[in-house]
């Protein structure tokens, strides 16, 4: 359904832009029709950056996106307009995804003045009724509210609800329950996991893993804008290949089993490597005499599963 | 006994009336010990965080007793406060990532900091380098814009800084949440050793993370909605809690190795009461599946077994 392929993204940064940084490095994977894919990477890694050219928002600087086989770079106008009825995204932070001057239905307003204009009044109050029963909430508790008269929990299922109103194909979902309390995060989640079930395909976009094993059937691994790691969730959790990948998860908060004696080291040197492995510094198996100075390449090592490491059958040994 | 808290009352004054946020909270934390303190958005933790270290307007001192070191701390009083915020008791805020003056290099302002305790930049200079050795940043930031460190760097500077005097209570407050697994756990680790190594005394550390309390905590006091709910050792709240509200917000953890297709969890249904005129009785008596009759009357903080307090009227009649 979508493909990435080899994108790339250099932002310029410096008082003037003369320096590069380079967000995204090389990136390919696609996600299918219903399918739920994590993406998962510490802050820095890239993560938001794809989001947000999926999403058509910041250009891409090399390589294509294509959606249905149509490359999304090109789209413009009403192609443009076209492509958003089918691709929607969710961000981190529902407080302030919302004017606060305004009501916080008037998301739903702007939505049918662009893309159903000639929707008749009674039909569309049903259609808006239907998607916020969809998502959980009461449209006679929520609706006519300011910003501020709503919890986050009801704020972010506002703008799942307004994406639904499009009957999107494609949602990005960038960090969207991170900010939300424990209570209400698992609503959410399980409310994604429903529209899955309903034919709609989701990038999700987190950090934190648990709650990406929790809902996706692939999780893709960044490390500092590139892949290291990405297959089935079940060969990532319980098989991780890529170092980097290991210590991940070794450092995930857990309820049935204290943090072992690993040292997390936070000196990362941000040298300018750009030949060798993106995870050269932090590597505890890096040795530059092995393939360490070159990028290493996705390898498949088991149907699905790649990962872009030259001694992963050491580290995984090692395990 | 480092913090003596009794019946703490802390409400904030609106037009429409008082809300109010901490109603008597009772509780002590023992010396060297770490005490996590949950609950949901708006349950109070940061308005506990706040009442221990600068109470102002339109937060406003109700009742209730304090001691630190056995010393009254007199919270209501912003100018003797000054004795010992810095000194005696210190904070990581929220915010520790924007908390350092940005028009200062790093050095400089933390000798004004030190300037303003009356306290010589020059004598204390070594311990601080040494700390900054063992946080593994370079004596270098000392002469950067807070702007020139990342957030992580930031946040260990700040944590540096608020430990530089070693104060009697730290509190951390939710300074674990912005940051990813990898960071996460290197500064969770840190204030342990902080702790080890008698920097400060003992610790709040306030998150609502309760699986990042699991691994630092030595216990853990649960809130909601102004109240406290349950406080016990950290492995009796995960592995044996009473409250329902602890029970709830426990399981609707995702774990890893939990998957939605072969086990669905659970939220907490509804959302806590509005605290401005909170219900009588137990304030969780409305999402409770455990509720009956008496939890109209408000349930007390009994200990109910050792070190174990609980509210709820279920669990005492359970034991009487």
């Amino acid at each position: 359904m979508l493909k990435l392929e080899k994108i790339s993204k250099i932002y310029k940064t410096g008082t003037f832009g003369g320096k590069e940084l380079q967000a995204v490095n090389n990136v390919s994977f696609d996600v299918k029709g219903g399918e739920v894919i994590s993406l998962i990477g510490e802050s820095g890694s890239g993560k938001s950056t794809i989001g947000k050219m999926i999403l058509h928002l910041i250009s891409i600087s090399s390589g294509a996106i294509k959606f249905n086989g149509i490359d999304i770079s090109t789209l413009k106008g009403n192609a443009l307009k076209d492509y958003y009825r089918d691709v929607q995204g969710v961000f981190q932070d529902p407080f302030s995804s919302y004017n606060p001057i305004f009501k916080a239905d008037r998301i739903f307003k702007i939505i049918r003045e662009e893309f159903f204009p000639e929707i008749k009044n009674p039909e569309w109050k049903k259609k808006i009724d239907s998607s916020l029963r969809a998502v959980g909430l009461n449209p006679d508790e929520v609706l006519n509210k300011y910003p501020h008269q709503l919890s986050g929990g009801q704020l972010q299922r506002f703008l799942i609800a307004r994406a639904l109103l499009l009957d999107v194909k494609f949602l990005v979902a960038d960090e969207i329950i991170s900010m939300l309390d424990a209570s209400t995060r698992i609503d959410v989640l399980n409310l994604l996991a429903e529209l899955k079930s309903r034919g709609l395909s989701i990038l999700f976009i987190t950090h934190d893993l648990s709650l990406g094993y929790y809902i996706s059937e692939r999780a893709v691994i960044l490390y500092r804008g590139c892949i290291v790691e990405i297959g089935p969730t079940e060969q990532i959790y319980y098989h991780p290949l890529h170092p980097y990948t290991k210590l991940l998860i070794a450092s995930v908060p857990r309820l049935d089993k204290k943090w072992e004696e690993v040292e997390v080291k936070l000196k990362a040197k941000y040298s300018e490597l750009l030949t060798g492995c993106v995870y050269y510094e932090r590597c505890p198996f890096a040795d530059k005499d092995k393939d360490c100075a070159e990028r290493p390449p996705l390898i498949e090592t088991e149907s699905g599963h790649f990962v872009a490491c030259s001694h992963y059958m050491e580290v995984n040994e090692h395990a | 006994m480092t913090l003596q808290v009794e019946n703490l009352k802390v409400y904030y004054q609106t037009l429409r009336g008082d809300v109010k946020a901490l109603d008597g909270a009772t509780f002590t934390v023992e010396d060297g010990e770490i005490m996590g303190l949950a609950g949901e958005s708006g349950c109070g933790k940061s308005t506990l965080n706040n009442s221990l270290i600068l109470l102002k307007p339109p937060m406003r001192f109700v009742g209730g007793r304090l001691e630190l070191d056995n010393e009254e701390l007199p919270v209501w009083d912003m100018k003797k406060m000054n004795n010992f915020r810095f000194k005696k008791i210190s904070t990581i805020p929220q915010y520790a990532m924007d908390a350092m003056n940005p028009t200062r290099k790093i050095g400089k302002m933390t000798s004004e900091l030190l300037g303003s305790r009356k306290i010589d930049f020059k004598n204390i200079l070594p311990e601080l380098k040494r700390r900054l050795d063992l946080v593994e940043l370079s004596y270098d930031v000392l002469n950067m814009y807070p702007i020139e460190l990342s957030g992580g760097m930031k946040q260990r500077m700040v944590m540096v800084l608020s430990t530089l005097l070693n104060p009697s209570l730290l509190i951390a407050d939710e300074i674990t949440s912005a940051l990813d697994v990898s960071t996460q756990k290197a500064v969770a680790k840190m204030l342990v050793e902080f702790r080890d190594r008698e920097f400060v005394k003992s610790l709040i550390v306030i998150t609502h993370d309760i699986s990042i309390l699991y691994q630092i905590a030595d216990s853990i006091m649960i809130m909601y909605a102004g109240k406290l709910a349950e406080k016990a050792s950290t492995e009796v709240i995960i592995n044996s809690p009473r409250h329902p509200y602890t029970k709830l917000l426990i399981s609707s953890l995702p774990d890893i190795g939990v998957k939605y297709s072969q086990k669905k969890l659970k939220g907490i249904p509804g959302k806590p009461p509005l605290l401005l005129d909170p219900p009588t009785g137990c304030r969780f008596r409305e999402r409770c599946p455990a509720a009956f009759e008496k939890c109209l009357n408000e349930p007390p903080f009994i200990e109910i077994e050792k070190d174990h307090f609980v509210a709820c009227w279920k669990e005492f009649k359970k034991n009487a």
